[in-house]
């Protein structure tokens, strides 16, 4: 099991998460996340006083997959969240030890 | 007595009331997030101190009868006499009417201050200081110019409360900002504004409100009127589009903030011309004024004074260019009532005018600053402690917040 966790443009979530779909993803957590890395921030005026806004929108993906997934999950998602600018984002890739639906106490693959 | 003035005086009077909440919007939605709620309380406020006050005796020492040209007496305390009949100051709507018209100048006035000391004044400071502001400061420029004072007899040209309103509060506004110091993280932070959207709403009941305004200051629904309604709309379009045509220049991009901080510097500066300058002369004010606000807003920046929502460039700066146009432009050829400008053979008039606004602002500078030491020894300070400015004014003030998440 790992999991995967991809941090992409807000608006490159739409194209990532139908392409998930289509390779029988039916769930994943997003949170609204802020940072900067290699593209910066941009910077904002009001009244003439310019603003460097470091810390920019992205979206973070959580997503637990078996083993033998990852590679073409992350392909996928790295296809669809590429616009080929800087700040596209980065997917990280983490062992998980186990995994517990609450409902029904499976463990392990079968409870992701 | 005539019915259709009273009943467009009236509407024009509840027009400049919304103003007030307008402007709660407007200074709202360019503040902080924790601080919404303080901000808005800062103008709504106002709606009940200086209703009393007025009431009380405010209105006599405006518009009472006059005292050496230096303020009105306190005959009319209470109301005591203010009637239903037409007045002195109004021979075709009553006397009442006038003086609710008038008080919705007065309510405005301080809120328009409370933009400089956004985000870290303390409450209890903030009321006081209207008190005292409003009766030493404001009464007495009003009866100066309004209340048959030494401007009023010197001839002094203010249609709709250029100096009265906007001189007066821009410099008392410089004070406090200076005297309040500046936000905690300035020049470090950015103090983005939280709401933009609030701010074009506020920007925009101010715009409809002022046509009371301006328009209402004629007191009667006639010529004047409708000249005042007309170059307020000009005046204010064109100050529109030079705010954005600078802006596009300097900093390669036009703003909505721009665009509406514009429309304030136009509505600012026609307020004393509004009845007296033709349609053209309006939009030459109007344009002038938009690029003029504007590099008194960057030369804030320059300066070091933390004005924290801009009263000092636009309503100061504004209003200061405002007197002074009134007194190039005007022209008897559209209000006979009014005086002929620089332009118009008179320059006379623009000496006056210079002498007007200079007396309100040495006069403003002046006690503003006694009153704020008043405030803040009774006090025990003006400014928020640290803690609380960080907090913000609306849980450390008001013990709520303006959003839940």
């Amino acid at each position: 099991m790992k999991k995967i966790e991809a941090i992409i443009k807000p608006f490159a979530l739409e194209k990532v998460k139908s392409a998930l779909h289509d390779m029988g993803v039916y769930g994943m957590t997003i949170s609204e996340v802020k940072g900067y890395g290699r593209q910066k921030g941009h910077s904002e005026i009001y009244r003439g006083a310019e603003y460097m806004v470091d810390f920019i929108p992205k979206i973070k993906i959580e997503l637990f997959v078996v083993s033998e997934d990852v590679e073409s999950m992350v392909e996928c998602i790295r296809q669809a969240a590429n616009s080929g600018k800087i700040g596209d984002g980065k997917i990280f890739i983490l062992p998980v030890d186990d995994v517990v639906r609450v409902r029904t106490s499976e463990r392990g693959d079968s409870a992701i | 007595m005539n019915t259709g003035d009273t009943a467009f005086m009236l509407i024009a009077t509840s027009m400049v009331m919304l103003m007030t909440p307008g402007l709660a919007l407007f200074y709202g939605g360019l503040v902080r997030s924790k601080n919404v709620l303080g901000t808005i309380m800062h103008s709504m406020v106002c709606l009940g101190v200086v209703s009393i006050i007025w009431v009380l005796y405010g209105y006599s020492l405006a518009f009472g009868p006059d005292n050496s040209g230096l303020i009105g007496n306190l005959s009319l305390m209470g109301l005591n006499g203010v009637s239903l009949s037409p007045g002195p100051y109004s021979k075709t709507i009553p006397d009442l009417l006038f003086c609710a018209f008038q008080l919705m100048f007065a309510i405005i006035t301080p809120a328009l201050i409370s933009g400089a000391i956004a985000e870290r004044m303390k409450f209890s400071a903030y009321l006081l200081f209207i008190t005292l502001w409003s009766t030493f400061v404001y009464l007495p420029i009003c009866h100066w110019v309004w209340g048959g004072g030494w401007l009023a007899k010197m001839g002094a040209l203010d249609f709709a409360g250029g100096t009265v309103i906007h001189i007066n509060s821009g410099v008392a506004a410089l004070v406090a900002a200076i005297m309040l110091g500046k936000r905690k993280g300035w020049g470090r932070e950015s103090f983005h504004p939280h709401n933009l959207p609030m701010t074009i709403l506020g920007a925009g009941i101010l715009w409809f409100g002022w046509f009371g305004f301006n328009a209402g200051s004629a007191l009667s629904a006639g010529e004047t009127a409708t000249l005042a309604f007309f170059t307020t709309q000009v005046a204010t379009g064109a100050a529109v589009l030079s705010w954005l045509a600078v802006e596009w220049l300097v900093q390669k991009k036009p703003t909505t903030l721009g665009a509406v901080s514009g429309a304030l510097a136009g509505l600012v500066a026609i307020t004393p011309a509004a009845g007296f300058v033709s349609p053209v002369s309006a939009i030459i004010i109007g344009f002038s004024a938009g690029a003029i606000c504007y590099g008194a807003v960057l030369a804030k920046n320059k300066l070091g004074y933390d004005d924290a929502l801009d009263v000092v460039g636009i309503h100061g700066v504004g209003g200061l260019f405002g007197a002074l146009a009134t007194g190039m432009f005007a022209s008897t050829a559209v209000n006979q009532a009014g005086a002929n400008g620089l332009f118009f053979g008179n320059p006379h008039q623009f000496l006056v005018q210079a002498i007007g606004a200079g007396a309100a602002i040495a006069y403003s500078v002046v006690l503003t600053f006694i009153i704020l030491k008043v405030v803040g020894t009774l006090t025990g300070g003006i400014r928020l402690e640290q803690e609380d400015e960080m907090q913000g004014l609306d849980l450390s003030q008001h013990s709520e917040v303006g959003y839940t998440s």
